[in-house]
């Protein structure tokens, strides 16, 4: 592609019409993309949420959590993509892993804090009431740490979404397909399926942050989600 | 795709490369100079200039933000919604306006340290007690000698974790300039990716150095923090 036209402010216009032109096949790339991510959210929400929670209650393995976090966000994404895609070929389960690798890190690091963080005092007067261990943890300190929970899925999501499209490179097919050719679908095609990834993500976002404020217990929904925007990881 | 410089083949060269075995130190001995080194080097240029930039604009914001608190709150949305924009759509968006430029690249990673840095700098300003204010109010301090010698010094350590989260993604963003530019770290896992069989040793050597660089920059970070802050942090 040449200069000229990347830097024709008119190819936006020609970027609507392609996404006018082709719906269906825009929704059917999204999709794949969503599908990718959703197997990656849920492999890594199986690992990384059980294990912070219960690490949470028992206080113990902060360093885990804390350098989980910080893992997760010097792997750049492009990195681990490509590693997955050496060790496990081109296509989907390369992918998969990849990207559940960087969920892992917000979900876990968010899971230990929100049940770690409980205020000592409630756990002390429920365990006074005669609650067991597993009843604090169902009835306390999980209800409790449901804004940090989700904080950490919806970071854990909105990053998955955001990385997919590179995945592309490695078979992960999706939008981002579309960005990576620009050979065959030029840039007005590109810049649609951007718009799409963009729409998307933000999709995710405001959706996932509808479901946080549902499930949040009524008493910390003010206090929670202001800061809870603001908060990075 | 990007026009970049002449692809090196991996056809010629020892067994090692020729099988393309899990890692070859020759080949990165003979691309050192050639492709490892110049990569690095670029790297640290786009998250330096990124970092700058980005501290340069998010500095005075949080510093107007924490005098007039109202406009805190939109800006903290807005930098969330902004951090949800995937970096390769952001890339290629801007491509219309600026071109396959390092300056496309740049205005996608400053807005990225925007995002991190404003809230931890406005954090920062806003961490010093309300006694210490009062107790600086009381010698006689002018609004100015309580910012510059009372807020400034105490927003020291949450300045220093935004620029280490900061940093650090940068590092990991600057990766996906290689879609754009045949610039960065990135740009090696990129050809080696273009190989017929990708070519494991490039990808494992480049990678590696881009964790590395962001765990050392990390470090410097710290040990910046401790140089700095001589009081107690809670």
């Amino acid at each position: 592609m040449t200069l000229a036209d990347a830097a024709n402010l008119h190819t936006f216009g020609e970027a609507f019409r392609f996404i006018g032109d082709h719906p269906s096949f825009l929704a059917t790339k999204a999709f794949e993309q969503l599908q990718l991510s959703a197997a990656a959210l849920g492999l890594a929400l199986l690992v990384a949420l059980p294990l912070g929670v219960v690490l949470g209650h028992l206080h113990r393995g902060s360093a885990l959590a804390i350098g989980a976090s910080i893992v997760g966000r010097a792997l750049p994404s492009l990195v681990l993509i490509a590693t997955f895609l050496t060790l496990l070929g081109i296509g989907f389960l390369n992918n998969m892993f990849a990207l559940a690798v960087l969920a892992t890190g917000p979900i876990l690091t968010n899971a230990f804090d929100g049940v770690d963080g409980v205020d000592r005092d409630a756990v002390e007067a429920a365990r006074g009431m005669g609650m067991t261990g597993t009843q604090i943890l169902g009835r306390i300190e999980l209800p409790l740490a449901i804004p940090l929970l989700f904080t950490g899925i919806r970071v854990a999501a909105v990053t998955v979404v955001a990385t997919a499209p590179i995945a592309a490179i490695a078979g992960g097919g999706g939008l981002g397909d579309i960005i990576v050719n620009q050979a065959s679908y030029r840039l007005s095609g590109v810049l649609a399926a951007s718009i799409c990834v963009m729409l998307l993500s933000a999709a995710v976002f405001v959706l996932l942050l509808g479901v946080q404020v549902a499930v949040t217990p009524r008493g910390l929904r003010r206090t929670s989600l202001g800061d809870d925007l603001t908060r990075k990881e | 795709m990007t026009a970049g410089p002449v692809i090196p083949t991996f056809g010629h060269g020892s067994t090692c490369v020729k099988e393309n075995h899990t890692f070859c130190w020759d080949w990165v001995h003979a691309h050192w100079g050639d492709t490892l080194q110049p990569a690095l080097v670029q790297h640290l240029e786009l998250t330096a200039i990124a970092i700058v930039i980005g501290f340069a604009i998010a500095f005075p914001l949080a510093l107007l933000a924490h005098r007039f608190r109202p406009l805190e709150q939109p800006v903290g949305i807005a930098s969330a919604l902004l951090y949800t924009i995937p970096s390769l759509a952001l890339f290629q968006i801007l491509i219309p306006f600026t071109g396959l430029t390092r300056t496309t690249v740049e205005i996608a990673l400053v807005s990225y340290t925007l995002v991190i840095l404003f809230p931890n700098i406005l954090a920062g300003l806003r961490s010093a007690p309300p006694d210490v204010l009062e107790a600086a109010r009381g010698m006689g301090l002018t609004s100015r000698q309580v910012l510059t010698s009372v807020e400034l010094p105490l927003a020291v350590p949450s300045i220093i974790g935004g620029l280490r989260i900061a940093v650090v993604s940068t590092i990991a963003v600057a990766t996906i300039a290689a879609f754009l530019l045949p610039d960065g770290l990135g740009y090696p896992i990129f050809v080696a990716l273009n190989q017929p069989v990708p070519f494991k040793t490039e990808i494992y050597a480049a990678g590696a150095l881009a964790v590395g660089l962001a765990i050392a920059c990390d470090f410097l970070l710290v040990a910046l923090r401790r140089a700095l802050v001589r009081w107690k942090t809670v």
